[in-house]
Formats: structure tokens, sequence, C-alpha cells
């Protein structure tokens, strides 16, 4: 791979926009938020995350959000990810790890359907301020 | 322990990110066996007390998580330097910021390993936070710089699975002409 700079990089994003997924559109407000705190970090949360990148790269999916938060308070399902999408109820999962990112992002984003399995529910409430 | 270098890396560099930082910096180089690191931030710093304290893992900042008594972040890299003959120091002072140090030698069988660097600058220049994050990479004296601001800039946002993908781009290929043998 010949090196990047920020003027290719510039250039490769104008290239993108004008390739853009037309079916990418209903997607505009979907997030994907990472928890990425010690406890998430130890848990494998990077991995996560690049998995996240590339399942929405492979996927054209080009306008999802991809964010990342500190500790949730729920360190014992590390690494935790929350999903907000439109039309579907904004859902914490837990346990989420690479396969499990990728069955997220083809499910949950694409599919509209939730991945029963890894559903936590929300934050801890010992987390939560008033 | 975190499983890799990289993880310790983004673990006290979100500390610096935490710190109301208007400007952060990672310098992460490898010279011969070493791994040496520095994550300075111009943030709120810590008195002489609170330093002591923030290497104790059953200390966490007030009002940070309520109601939880560890911080884990120092103390693993304090033990990860620790056990793989390294070093490392911190310097602060309130009201002028924070610079953590630390050196790993990479030969020795405790050291962790390097992990994925393109992976966590991606993860670290996504972290939110209005400041500007500048990194700096070397490898025995073949160097790259890049900051946040430049990067927004050229990819019109940062958050997008769109940009998100160019930016991994751009520093697999920065990185791998770093690992290119001289």
């Amino acid at each position: 791979m010949a090196k990047l700079t920020l003027s290719d990089l510039k250039k490769l994003r104008d290239q993108k926009t004008a390739e853009m997924n037309p079916r990418d559109t209903a997607n505009k407000t979907a997030q994907v938020i990472v928890g990425m705190g010690t406890c998430g970090i130890a848990a494998g949360a990077k991995g996560t995350f690049d998995a996240f990148i590339a399942a929405l790269g492979e996927k054209k999916l080009d306008s999802v959000v991809v964010r990342q938060t500190g500790c949730m308070g729920l360190c014992h399902s590390e690494p935790t990810v929350e999903v907000v999408a439109p039309d579907m109820p904004a859902v914490i999962y837990g346990k989420v790890d690479a396969a499990t990112a990728r069955t997220i992002v083809e499910q949950h984003i694409l599919g509209k359907q939730l991945v029963g399995d890894h559903i936590i529910d929300k934050p801890s409430t010992d987390i939560l301020r008033s | 322990m975190l499983p890799t270098a990289c993880d310790t890396i983004s673990d006290i560099v979100q500390n610096a990110f935490e710190s109301g930082a208007s400007e952060v910096s990672l310098d992460m180089a490898r010279r011969g066996n070493w791994l040496e690191v520095v994550v300075r931030d111009n943030g709120k710093g810590m008195d002489e007390a609170t330093q002591r304290r923030a290497l104790d893992p059953f200390w966490t900042e007030p009002g940070k998580h309520p109601g939880r008594k560890v911080g884990l972040g120092l103390p693993f890299l304090k033990q990860a330097a620790d056990q793989c003959g390294g070093s490392m120091s911190l310097e602060s002072a309130p009201g002028r910021g924070t610079t953590v140090s630390f050196r790993f030698d990479e030969s020795n069988v405790d050291a962790p390993p390097t992990g994925d660097v393109p992976a966590m600058l991606v993860q670290l220049m996504t972290w939110p936070g209005e400041g500007d994050f500048a990194v700096r990479r070397e490898v025995d004296g073949r160097t790259y710089e890049v900051r946040r601001s430049e990067l927004a800039e050229a990819l019109g946002g940062l958050h997008t699975g769109g940009a998100l993908s160019m930016m991994n781009e751009f520093f697999a290929s920065n990185e791998a002409e770093l690992e290119q043998p001289i």
C-alpha cells in the first residue's frame, strides 16, 4: 500500500462522496457507541471498534456514526456497545467481540432485527448521574 | 494488566483527554528493543499527593465513578513497565498539565505485545472531545506526524463509517512505511 498523505486522503474522500451508496441514506442517524473504559479495553473493545469500522466499510455503510464513551458501569459484560438505529429501540449489547460486531451490523443495522443473545438493556444504575 | 502496549497507551491517552486539556500529544517510538512513549496534556494536572494516590489501584478520582473504589489505568501501566524491566514516570502540576512517560523493553519475555497501532490511532483520534491531539510516530529514526485537526479537515469529520475506513487506510499505510527495512 502506498503511503497516504493528508491531500491523498482529501481526494479519497471526494471520490467516496461521489460513489455514496444510495441505500445508506436511511442510516444517516444510526449510531454505534463503543464503551472504551479501562474495563472495555481490557476485554478487547478496541478489536470490537475496529471490527465495526471494517464491517461498515465492507457493507458501504459510510454514514453510520461510530463513537466511543467511557465505562457504562457494565464491566462484567464488556465490551459493551450501544446501538441507536432509525425505527429501532436503543439497545446496549454486551460481550461484543469482533464476530458479534459483524452480526450487529448485518442483523441490527441492515436487517432491523435485534441480536437477542447479547442484549444487556441500559447502563447500570450506580453509574448514572442524576 | 491490559493485553497489549497499545491498550495501555489508549488508556493513558484517554486520561489525558479527560483532564480538560485543549492539547494532548502522543509520542510513540520504537528505538532498538525499546518502546518509548510520552503522553502530554495541558489539562488540570495533579498535586503531589494526588500523583502518589493515582498509582494506588484502590483509588480513583472522586466523583468520576460514584460508588466505585478502583482506578486501574496508571497502576496497570506501572505493573507492565516493572515486569519487563522498563520504567515509568509522572510529571504534573495543578493547572499546568501532566506528562506520563514510559518505556518497555520489548525483547523481555514479560513485555506485553505491541498490539495493533493503526487501530489504536484511529480509536484515539475519534475519542470525543474538543481539544486537539497530535501524534508523532517513530521507528528507528523514521517518523511521521499528524494532528486530529488535520485529519478532520481532510476527511470532513471523523465519526462516520466512511471517514473511519479512510483514516484506517491512512494509518495502515503510514505504519507500513515505518516498518519497511532500510
